[in-house]
């Protein structure tokens, strides 16, 4: 308890900001998987072909070589300089959007073909089919997965910590170097997680009562 | 719109290749040669003991059963503990001070397994009975002494700054407002920059070499730890970087050793305290070369 109580001022530092990447990574995430999600079910085949390259490239490349690029390698590049911590919102929203576009997709083939069908035969296009008709359909069948990928999301901010944010991931080591002992620190961030991801799981569980279908 | 996936091995393949090229773009990162591998040569200021006995030592008694000696070093630290990536040799002070407490016990280099750990898992490293002792810039602290004990010290040094040789708008401390300070995540020089010098943005990385290839691309303005340690950096390139200002903070660096093994802990601290002639050989061999001169600290025996 002593670990937690001495080291507080670490502790909401470092969780305060892994809130601020969780929350930031994710709407931007779940704003670019959306697209990409739909892309990859467009008529348009380059749009198809785009959506196809990207989440393959950025997906099978671990995340970290993500963050790497984003803190390291792109103030070399010249443009203009970004923060670290925009860097890791940047990574972490490329990264984990990939995952929400290939759930979104899944979601939009569990929705009947003949959906799209009817929307098309009453004059909708593209566009329309999609956010009117298929989507909001699409979405409630994916909400276990979607919130999967978000828990996902939110441990993985803790690889942030290598690359200057000071997050909940850095907890250890400050604690370590003001002499905690290791397993108590780890403990303890254990728990704030732990907490954490209960919520997320409570916000699923919300989400799949009020969209739920009866089938 | 079902047509949801068209195989196009082509476009996979070229996407692989690209990705292939910025890996091998990024790790970049040469690790230069140790500039004093003459401590690493025959002649060590120090002879292997014969027929040490220590009696009330639970580590002294597993190293004998187990008949080697397994040793807690950093491997990243040029000068002090740094492993050579081609020959996997290790070599500076802090290897030195540990090889000397190893012969003083009776093992010579061939008894000897290097272990090197980062500063976050000493403690654990210790208490586990993975390694019998740790000599790696390991400052003595009140908190860590409820955990593990100290030998020494063995080296004082403190908190200072590494710059590029060209840079002369920091010269001390306390030019840092507005300046990019970068050092090991979470370590103790990044939270005293944190707390204390609160006009300075501190930039935080996995290793002082993330921060030194920083340093000399410009995206940080100055590289903080002990003192030691940027002499280290600063000796193996010359040309680009420099120690700038007087050490602000005072680090002192023990050998750490189980909790409660007191009967080692006086062995160390003897050794230390007997072997003046030997330190200043080991010292001048190793930190030394750069032409600092630096008295050995007293030894601080605690009952």
């Amino acid at each position: 308890m002593s670990t937690l109580l001495d080291n507080l001022d670490l502790f909401t530092e470092g969780f305060k900001n892994t809130l601020i990447l969780f929350f930031f990574s994710a709407i931007f995430a779940l704003i670019l998987g959306t697209v990409v999600g739909a892309m990859r079910v467009s008529p348009v085949p380059a749009a198809r072909a785009a959506g196809t390259v990207y989440v393959n490239l950025v997906r099978n490349t671990p995340l970290t070589l993500i963050l790497f690029f984003f803190a390291l390698g792109y103030p070399k590049l010249g443009l203009p300089q970004i923060s670290f911590m925009v860097a890791a919102i940047i990574g972490l929203s490329l990264y984990t959007a990939t995952y929400i576009a290939e759930t979104i997709r899944s979601g939009i083939n569990t929705v009947p073909i003949g959906q799209a069908e009817a929307a098309r035969a009453i004059g909708l296009d593209f566009g329309q089919t999609l956010s009117l008709v298929v989507l909001p359909q699409a979405l409630r069948a994916v909400i276990p997965p979607l919130f999967s990928v978000l828990i996902a999301l939110l441990k993985n901010t803790t690889i942030a910590a290598g690359f200057s944010v000071m997050e909940a991931g850095s907890i250890r080591a400050n604690l370590s170097e003001r002499g905690e002992p290791a397993m108590a620190s780890l403990l303890w961030v254990a728990f704030f997680f732990i907490v954490l991801v209960a919520l997320l799981s409570l916000l699923q569980r919300h989400f799949e009562k009020k969209w739920k279908v009866a089938r | 719109m079902r047509k949801l996936f068209t195989r196009r091995p082509a476009a996979l393949g070229a996407a692989a290749a690209v990705l292939a090229l910025t890996l091998s773009a990024c790790g970049g990162s040469s690790g230069g040669s140790p500039s004093d591998s003459a401590a690493a040569g025959g002649d060590a200021p120090y002879t292997v003991a014969k027929d040490v006995s220590l009696t009330g030592s639970p580590t002294f008694d597993k190293i004998k059963s187990n008949d080697k000696i397994r040793i807690g070093v950093k491997q990243d630290q040029p000068g002090l503990g740094f492993k050579d990536a081609a020959t996997g040799e290790f070599s500076g002070f802090d290897v030195e001070i540990a090889k000397w407490i190893a012969a003083s016990l009776g093992y010579d280099k061939s008894k000897i397994e290097f272990k090197p750990i980062p500063s976050a898992n000493r403690e654990s490293a210790i208490q586990n009975g993975d390694i019998d002792y740790y000599v790696g810039t390991y400052s003595i602290t009140d908190k860590r002494k409820k955990q593990i004990d100290f030998a020494g010290p063995y080296f004082v040094t403190g908190q200072g700054l590494l710059v590029k040789k060209d840079n002369t708008t920091i010269n001390s401390e306390k030019d840092l407002g507005g300046k990019k300070v970068c050092s090991a995540t979470g370590s103790t020089p990044i939270q005293n920059i944190r707390e204390n010098f609160k006009s300075a943005t501190p930039v935080e990385f996995e290793t002082y070499s993330q921060c030194v290839d920083s340093l000399k691309s410009g995206s940080v303005d100055a590289v903080t730890t002990d003192q030691a340690i940027l002499l280290g950096y600063a000796a193996q390139d010359p040309d680009n970087l420099k120690v700038v200002g007087q050490p602000f903070t005072t680090e002192k660096y023990g050998v750490g050793l189980p909790k409660g093994d007191a009967a080692l802990r006086h062995f160390v601290n003897k050794m230390f305290t007997d072997g003046k002639d030997t330190w200043t050989k080991i010292y001048d061999s190793t930190l030394g070369t750069s032409g600092t001169k630096v008295e050995q600290p007293s030894v601080d025996d605690y009952q």
